[in-house]
Parts: C-alpha cells; structure tokens; sequence
C-alpha cells in the first residue's frame, strides 16, 4: 500500500473482513501528513455506513493521539450539527470521514473548489456494497468532480472479495489491485429442526428451540433472518422460551435508531448473548467477540451468506462459524448449495449496472449550483466515472436538458428554467433558492412513506417512539387490533400527527408489519447450485434423509427439472387445473412471469385464476386446462404484452417514484417541513399517467424502465431465461400433484397472492365480500335512512 | 363508464366514476377542485412538472360534457390553483373553457385557492349556488341543512385488498350532504377518516370509489372508516406482501 502511495497509484485492496484493510487505506495518509503536515483536507474517507465512519473516526482518534501526531480527524454526516459544519468549512480537518451523500452536499456548496483544491487522496471503504448501486453512482460522479478538482488525486478502494474484481477496480479507478488471501475457510454447517421438515413456510420458527439452546452454548451469537416480519416473529419465539433470561435483541433497519445504537453498544460491551438482525448488521462495525452467526431461512446468495459468516471471529486467523437452519425442504437444498458454494468460492453478483440517469441528473444541478459549467466539459468528465463510461452524449444532453427546464416536448416553462446560459455557454443555478432546496434533497435512498411508531400511555400522555413502520400498512390497521413490532405486541390506537400511537399490551392474533422490498431475490448462481443438486441423483444419499426420499419420489412419478431446460409440469386437483414451471429464477423475475403467463393463457381461454411465485417455482392455477405449454413460454411474450402490462404496473409505477424523486422531479423535504411538505408533495403515480400520455419517451420514463429491467420486476433474468429454454420446455401431463410441486401448492393462502395487477378487480372483490359478509343484516342506518341505494353495478 | 344513483333532498343524483355529480332533473353537471395550472404553480417553485396537466383535466371534462350534455356546470371551487392561475392558461385551453360557456351556463363557485373570479374566463362567478333543495359550496359547513354539495377536501378512501391497499378518490355521502371528489389532474387526496372528514359525517355514511368503469361503494362507520370484510375472508391481508 505505501508503494503504491508513493509512485502516486490508485489502488484497490481486496481483502476478507477481518483483514485489518480500513487501516491499510490510511496509513499512506498518516504518513504523509506526519512527514508533510499542512492545514488543508488531505484525505477523505467515504463509507457507505454513517456509524462506521464514525466507529472509525473513534478507532484511529486513540492511535493518533498515542503518537502525538498533529493530525485533526472529523466526520461529517447528515446527523452533524450545523455550527460544526461551519467551522469544518472554515478550518478543514486533515482527514474527513463521511457517506457519499455529504460528499454530494459538499460538492455542491460553492465552495468546493477550495474546500478540495489540495485534495491528495479518496479511501472508498466497503466498495462492493456501493458499485452497481444508485449510491455507487452518486459515489463516481463525485469522485470524477474531484480528480477535476485535484489533479493527482489518489484514490484507495476497500472491498471484499467480489465476483468481479475489475468491475470493481475500474470503478474506483485503481491501476493496482492488491489482493489478500482469504484467512482460514469458514466452518459452516446445517441445523435442521427436529422432525418432519417443513414443506413450506419461510419463518423458521419451529427451530426456536435449537436456536435458544445454541445461543446458551456459545459466548455471543448473531441470529440472521432474511425480513423485519422473520426478525420480529423469531425474537417473540426466543423469548417466550427464554427461561434462563438470557440477554438477547432485536436489531432492524426500523426501530429507532437510539435503541439499535444501544444494541450494538451492548453488543461491543459483550453484555449480550444473542441478537435476531436482518441485513442491518451485515455491513459495518466489527463488533468483536461474535462466537457464532446462525443463519434462519435460505441464504439467498453465495456473496451475502459469506458477509454474514464474516460478522464472526472477526480475526484472520481464526475459522468462522456458523450454522444454517433452512426453513423448509427447499431451503435445505438451498444451504447445501450455499455450503457447496462457500467451499468452492463460487461468488455471486452481476457486472454493476450502468449508472442511473436520475443520478446523474441531480448530480448536474448540484455541478450548477456549486459553479457554472460549460456542458462539454462536464460530459467529458462525467465519462470518467465508470458506471457513465458508456453515457452517449445524446442522452448527456437529455439529461441536461430535464435539468434545466424538465425537457418537456411542450415548451411551457421558459420563464421557470432551473438553469440558463450566459453567451459563453456557461450554465448557471437561476436563483439561490432553488440551490438550497436542491441541497436539502441531495441523496439516492428513496423510502417508502413511513410514520413513526409512538407508544402512550393514554390519549393525552406521548410516550418514546419505537422505530418506523411504513404507511401502507398503518392504512391497515383498525383502533383494537394487535401487531408485533419492536419485539412488543402492541394494540393500535390512531394515527396523529405523522405517527401510529399504540399502546403495550394487544391481545390476540398480531398482524405483522412487512416491509417493500424486504425480501432479496435468490442468485443465479445459487439457483445454478439447487438445480445441479436436482440433477445429481447420485448425491441424494448426502442429503437430509427425508429430502432424499422426496427428490427420489419425483423422478419416479414425474421428472427433474434439468440444467438448461424448463420443466413445467400440469395436473389436475379439486376442481381446478394447475401448471408449475421450475424456472429457479427468484421471486421478483417469477412474479413478472406470472403476470405475464396468466394474461397470455387468458387470451388463450385457459381461464388462469391466480398464480403464487416463490423463488424457485411459479404455480399458476386455472379453470381450463392449459395446453401448448410451449407457447405460453415463447420469448415473444416480452415484446407487446410486457409493455402494455408494464405500463400500468404497480411496481413500476414504484419505480417511476424513486426516479422522479433522485432526479428531483419531486422533493422530499422543502424549508418549512412537515407542513410545507404536505402542501407541495403531488403523488408521483398522478405525474407518471400524465406524462406516460403525453411524452412516452421522456428521459424520465426511459430511466425508469431501465430500472425495471433488474430489481422488482427483473425482466432481465426472465429474458435470458427464455431465451436459454428456447426448444427445451418439458411439458409434464400429470394425473396429480408431484412431490416438488407441493411446497408451491402450500405457499396459496400463505404468501400474498397476486391473482391480478389490476386494482379495480381487488376493489370490485373486496367490494363483493362485503356485500356478503354483510348481506343477511345490514347496518341498521343504512336500511332506514339510505333505503334507496340501488348497486352501483346496475347498469 | 356506469353511473351510480342516489337520493339526497328528495332527488335522484348520478354520480359518476369520471369524477362528476349529475343531477338529472336541472340538467347540471357538478365538478369539483380543477387545480387548473397547477403544474405553472409548481414551476414558480422551481419543480418542473409535466406541463400537460391543465390539458389532461379539460380532456377528461370535456369527455364527460360530451356524455351528458348538461345545460349548467357548477365548478364546485378550487377551478385554479392559485389567484392568478387563470392568467397563465395557455390562449388554446383558454379557448375551451369559453367554448363551455358558449353551449351551457358556466357557474364558477369560489374557493380559498381562487377567491376571485377568473380573469378573462367566461362564466359567472359566485361564493355559493343555490338550486332547487340543493346549496353548491366549495367547503362544507357543518350543520348546514341536507343537500348540501360540496367539494375542497379532496376526500379519498383505502380499502384493504388481497395483500395491499387500494385507495381511490371518491365520493363521501349521507343522506344530507355530498362530498365531491377533486377532478384535477394534480390533486391528491385526503383520507375519509381523517377528523376534517369525518366530522363532517357525524353517522357515517358511505364512499363511492372512482374505478375505470364503475364505482364501487363502501359504508363507512363513524369516524369514516370502511366497512371492509373480516380479515378471514382474505386470507393474505395477515402477511402483507412484501416480506
């Protein structure tokens, strides 16, 4: 590392958690200020984690001090105070620590020239959790700024070992990758519960006991789950068995930030035995003596179930352990390919995506309002950034153009331009206004509206606020009903003022809050794994006996699914005709497919009813029976159909939403808060139908059907999907259920079901089971005084 | 597009899942909260919104002139966004508007987004309306007497469905009193059970929801909220989607 600080090289250090990296991307930076000591910024350092940066600060702080080294140390994160963010801009510390998104704001104060003019170096910490991601995006175009700003500028990558290690060094833009071998291979085994394994479900909680048993056994154990719903469901069902009361928590991304500070406090202080988390300690602080990570439910990917692992015996030299606990049959076959994965190194991940346009967009205003720019230049610039290497000066210039006067094919907003031109071609910010609101809504972390979750005493008394739960599910609940959050039951009493008021204390069956996108999607490559396991007949000995028996049973009345084929099989039950095809392309590419299968067999007159997707399988069920299987899988289906139904989709609707509101179409926050705010939001799905009608290719829409190609609708793997089978479905005639298709068959009822997108069908449903439910006696008003309502169906 | 009748005040009303209320007796066409040159409102603020929304709004009235050919349309308040919203219609959609006033009488009610009259825009402009049993006004007053019509509060309704909820604008109703929902393009909405609502209907009463082709109805106990059916009917409202 110091060579490479020395010759003046960028650098990419690939190293196991554990490795001591964070300080190895310092050290030329303590160095060089201990030999050279100046009074400007020398180094930032840049986490995806405002608790890491701060953990770190606190961690070199000691050592610096030690010394006696003359170095000043800050961070500078969206909880830092304003006066401190002042004096930070008047006397720089040497080495600042932030997140992508104050380097934005930095960026984009009119005095960043200054502020990084002696700029010498840029430690990106954690850059595979950043590359590929709208973050990541945000990260690149502010670093490109800042090799503008300082020449020579050096740049430090920090990054676990990845898939793709020169995707990942063109993105920090290294000559040098350094990688560090891989400490002692990780000890992983499965826990499988005691008994009959489940065929369905994805909770795990059957397994409480053994969890409960092996968190006594060991010092300190981390409990993964893959949702918030699994968390809070699983730390209920360790508690009620707590006998000996041991210390144990719950850690999500939605409880009160205060209270899951106290959990990591606790954690590092060792005064805890056991924590139930989500992915919201799979990055960051290394909290020192974690015995054991278990893992409940299907580990999902190859890539994450290493991160997770890594979170125990934080030291090279030492083996983590950790155990898996599949919830179901499926799962099991999926943590032994995750094992089998581990053990070959078989790590997961797609090339990162090229950049967002959104991004790019709110990183040209904030270009404007820290100075003027001639476009030509800033294109050239902007290029350097990898995840824009392959940006067309066309959609540049598109881009531009939203940015200053929204790019609209009706001329309507000359007078309100954001940006105008001086005669050299310069742009400039039009009003200080609209720079500091643009500040104030800097960032690409897009929530789903949230309300804050406050407990009371009585109607009058306000009591502490738990965490955040979003506003959808809040429009679910009735005052008296019960729902676990925060590892409480809790009873619902109203919604006021922007929080969910509830009290200790409900009975009865809770509701669980889930959350968008709480769920991540199984990997190619783990998909690859299960299937290679279908496939190996010989090798069904190795596994659990009872999933042995169940493999064996479906060769013998139907078939495997093979590794570049799709088998579909269809049989009748009860009164209805089902089809499961065995695509193991995971759950958001599935519930595109089905979408897209129902409406083609509904052309066809097969009658489809509703359709289940789970991440290995999609069952859709029907009234006629489906035939020419074949054709419902034909490649075309991704031409016409996909687009009429994408268009009116929720989920890109969703999408539009968070493109809207990173480009700055829509502002989350404006001088004045909450109030203001609810005066000035428009609901994006509003602008999205309009701007659908009225100009289709808007550089707005085609940034998010760009989006739409991964992440919640993943045509993209759908594609190469059918593609791949192209010639290849297997049609299997049964005369009733198979063994693999059974644990689909159990998901309906279980997993939410989307029979269809369209809202009005829901509505006219709901409307028709209350109708029903209320038939027999209707609410005694409504007889006497609304006698006349007559149906709003009678035509 | 099916209309929905009802009886308030001893007449037969339509309403319909455009958005309008009817009352077919008069010949009159109700609308409510236009928000016209909202998107212009927005861009003085520097948020550049798709500038067709005045456009999309008069498109869709002018759909539902055509289909019931009223001979008087009550804008029910809020026609424009802003005091001088009018001034900014572009001369085409401008141009409408008067062409409306040319075939039927055009009645602008008042709102608190437009207190005044619309300039240059044809019509007569009024703080209420009154016809036959019925009181046009843009904000309800409570303990007005039955059949009272009005608008302002954007009023909209959530409906729990197979794993999400839906919510629609729509119309809130009693036997005495009709609460439109907003017509423009921009205008977002107001849950039903919010107190400003609700208090409005003291026993309840009952929210038609705008869908494509029709409406679709629920009571609504007091404090507005929507008689749905039991949660063990639907069986995926208790893990919600998501994760």
């Amino acid at each position: 590392m110091l060579d490479a600080a020395r010759a003046g090289e960028s650098v990419l250090l690939i190293a196991p958690t554990g490795g001591g990296k964070t300080l190895a991307g310092f050290l030329p930076s303590l160095v060089a200020l201990a030999e050279a000591p100046t009074d400007r910024l020398h180094t930032i350092y840049i986490s995806p984690l405002k608790a890491l940066a701060t953990d770190i600060a606190r961690n070199l702080l000691r050592p610096i001090d030690d010394m006696g080294l003359p170095i000043r140390i800050e961070t500078r994160t969206g909880d830092t105070p304003a006066n401190r963010r002042t004096r930070q801009k008047q006397t720089p510390p040497h080495l600042l620590l932030t997140t992508p998104e104050s380097l934005a704001v930095l960026l984009a104060s009119p005095d960043a020239a200054t502020f990084f003019g002696g700029l010498a170096c840029v430690v990106m910490d954690e850059v595979h959790a950043l590359a590929g991601t709208k973050r990541g995006d945000q990260l690149a175009l502010g670093v490109a700024r800042l090799r503008s700003l300082s020449p020579g500028l050096r740049c430090v990558g920090l990054s676990a070992t990845v898939a793709h290690p020169t995707a990942i060094a063109a993105f920090v833009g290294a000559t040098r990758t350094i990688a560090v071998a891989d400490g002692a291979p990780p000890s992983i085994s499965m826990m499988l519960p005691e008994g009959e394994l489940s065929w369905a479900g994805h909770m795990g909680l059957e397994a409480a006991g053994q969890i409960m048993a092996r968190i006594a056994d060991a010092g300190m154990t981390i409990v993964f789950v893959n949702t918030r719903a699994q968390a809070e469901l699983m730390f209920q069902a360790l508690w009620k068995i707590n006998d000996a009361t041991l210390p144990i928590a719950l850690h999500h991304g939605s409880l009160e930030i205060a209270q899951r500070r106290k959990v990591e406090a606790a954690m590092s202080d060792g005064r805890l035995r056991g924590v139930v988390a989500t992915s919201s300690l799979d990055l960051g602080i290394d909290w020192g003596g974690v015995d054991q990570v278990i893992q409940v439910g299907a580990p999902k990917g190859v890539s994450r179930l290493l991160q997770r692992v890594g979170r125990s015996n934080h030291r090279m030299d030492e083996a983590s352990r950790a155990i898996l606990v599949p919830a179901n049959r499926f799962e099991v076959l999926e943590c032994e390919a995750a094992i089998e994965g581990v053990a070959a190194r078989d790590l997961d991940g797609d090339l990162p995506r090229p950049g967002g346009l959104d991004v790019l967009a709110q990183h040209l205003l904030g270009l404007a309002c820290s100075a003027p720019f001639l476009p030509d230049e800033i294109y050239r610039e902007i290029v350097t950034a990898s995840p824009y290497a392959a940006l067309g000066r066309a959609d540049f210039d598109d881009v531009l153009a939203y940015v200053e006067h929204g790019g609209y094919a009706l001329a309507a907003y000359d007078q309100w331009r954001k940006l105008f031109r001086d005669s050299e071609g310069r742009l400039h910010v039009r009003s200080a206004k609209i720079a500091a609101l643009h500040r104030m809504n800097i960032g690409t972390i897009v929530e789903a509206p949230m309300l804050k979750v406050r407990l009371t005493a009585g109607r009058s008394r306000i009591g502490p606020i738990l965490g955040e739960l979003e506003e959808y599910f809040a429009g679910l609940l009735r005052p008296g009903d019960t729902f676990l959050f925060a590892g409480r039951l809790l009873k619902f009493v109203r919604v006021h003022e922007m929080a969910v008021e509830c009290q200790d204390g409900g009975t009865g069956d809770p509701m669980v809050p889930a959350y968008e996108g709480g769920r991540m999607p199984l990997t190619t490559n783990l998909a690859d794994g299960v299937r290679r396991l279908l496939q190996n007949a010989g090798g069904y000995d190795l596994l659990p006996e009872q999933v042995g028996a169940w493999l064996r049973l479906q060769r013998a009345v139907s078939r495997m699914p093979g590794r570049d084929d799709l088998l579909v099989e269809t049989f009748p039950r009860a009164d209805r005709w089902y089809l499961v095809a065995y695509c193991f392309e995971g759950r958001n590419a599935h519930q595109t497919l089905g979408m897209l299968v129902t409406k083609r067999m509904e052309r066809y007159g097969m009658a489809p009813l509703g359709f289940v997707a789970t991440d290995y399988v999609l069952g859709i069920w029907s009234a006629n029976r489906p035939h020419d299987v074949a054709r419902l899988f034909d490649q075309d289906m991704l031409g016409d159909d996909l687009e009429s139904w994408l268009a009116e989709s929720a989920m890109l609707k969703r999408t539009f939403r968070n493109v809207a509101t990173i480009a700055g179409l829509i502002q989350r926050r404006h001088p004045g808060g909450e109030k203001t705010r609810r005066a000035t939001t428009i609901n994006s799905d509003l602008i999205y139908n309009v701007l659908r009608q009225h100009q289709p290719d808007h550089i707005l829409l085609r940034a998010t059907r760009a989006d739409a190609a991964t992440g919640l609708i993943d045509v993209g793997r759908i594609a190469a999907m059918l593609a791949r089978v192209e010639g290849r479905i297997v049609h299997m005639v049964l005369s009733r259920v198979s063994p693999l298709a059974v644990p689909v068959l159990l998901e309906i009822g279980r997993e939410s079901i989307r029979s269809s997108d369209n809202e009005d069908a829901l509505l006219a449903e709901a409307e028709a089971l209350v109708a029903e439910a209320t038939a027999p006696s209707p609410p005694a008003w409504a007889q006497q005084e609304m006698p006349l309502y007559s149906g709003v169906s009678a035509a | 597009m099916t209309a929905a009748p009802i009886h308030v005040a001893g007449e037969r009303l339509m309403l319909d899942p455009g958005g309008v209320l009817i009352w077919p007796a008069a010949g009159l066409l109700a609308v409510s909260d236009l928000h016209l040159e909202k998107g212009t409102a927005f861009a003085k603020r520097g948020m550049l919104l798709p500038p067709w929304d005045t456009q999309a709004t008069l498109d869709r009235l002018h759909f539902l002139l055509r289909k019931w050919r009223p001979q008087t349309v009550v804008a029910l308040g809020d026609s424009f966004h802003d005091r001088d919203g009018a001034d900014r219609l572009p001369a085409v959609e401008l141009d409408r508007i008067n062409r409306i006033a040319e075939t039927c009488r055009l009645v602008w009610v008042l709102g608190n987004h437009d207190p005044a009259p619309p300039a240059g825009c044809a019509g007569e402009a009024v703080a209420t309306f009154s016809a036959g049993p019925f009181v046009f006004r843009h904000e309800a007053e409570p303990g007005a007497p039955p059949g009272e019509i009005v608008g302002h509060h954007h009023p909209k309704a959530a409906i729990p469905t197979r794993g999400t909820t839906v919510a629609r604008p729509c119309f809130v109703t009693d036997t005495r009193r009709v609460m439109m929902p907003a017509f423009g393009a921009y205008t977002g909405g107001l849950d039903v059970r919010d107190p400003a609502i609700a208090r409005l209907f003291p026993r309840g009463g009952r929210a038609f929801l705008l869908g494509k082709d029709r409406l679709f109805s629920f009571a609504l106990t007091r404090g507005g909220n929507p008689l749905t059916a039991d949660r063990g009917n639907m069986p995926s409202v208790r893990t919600l989607g998501g994760g």
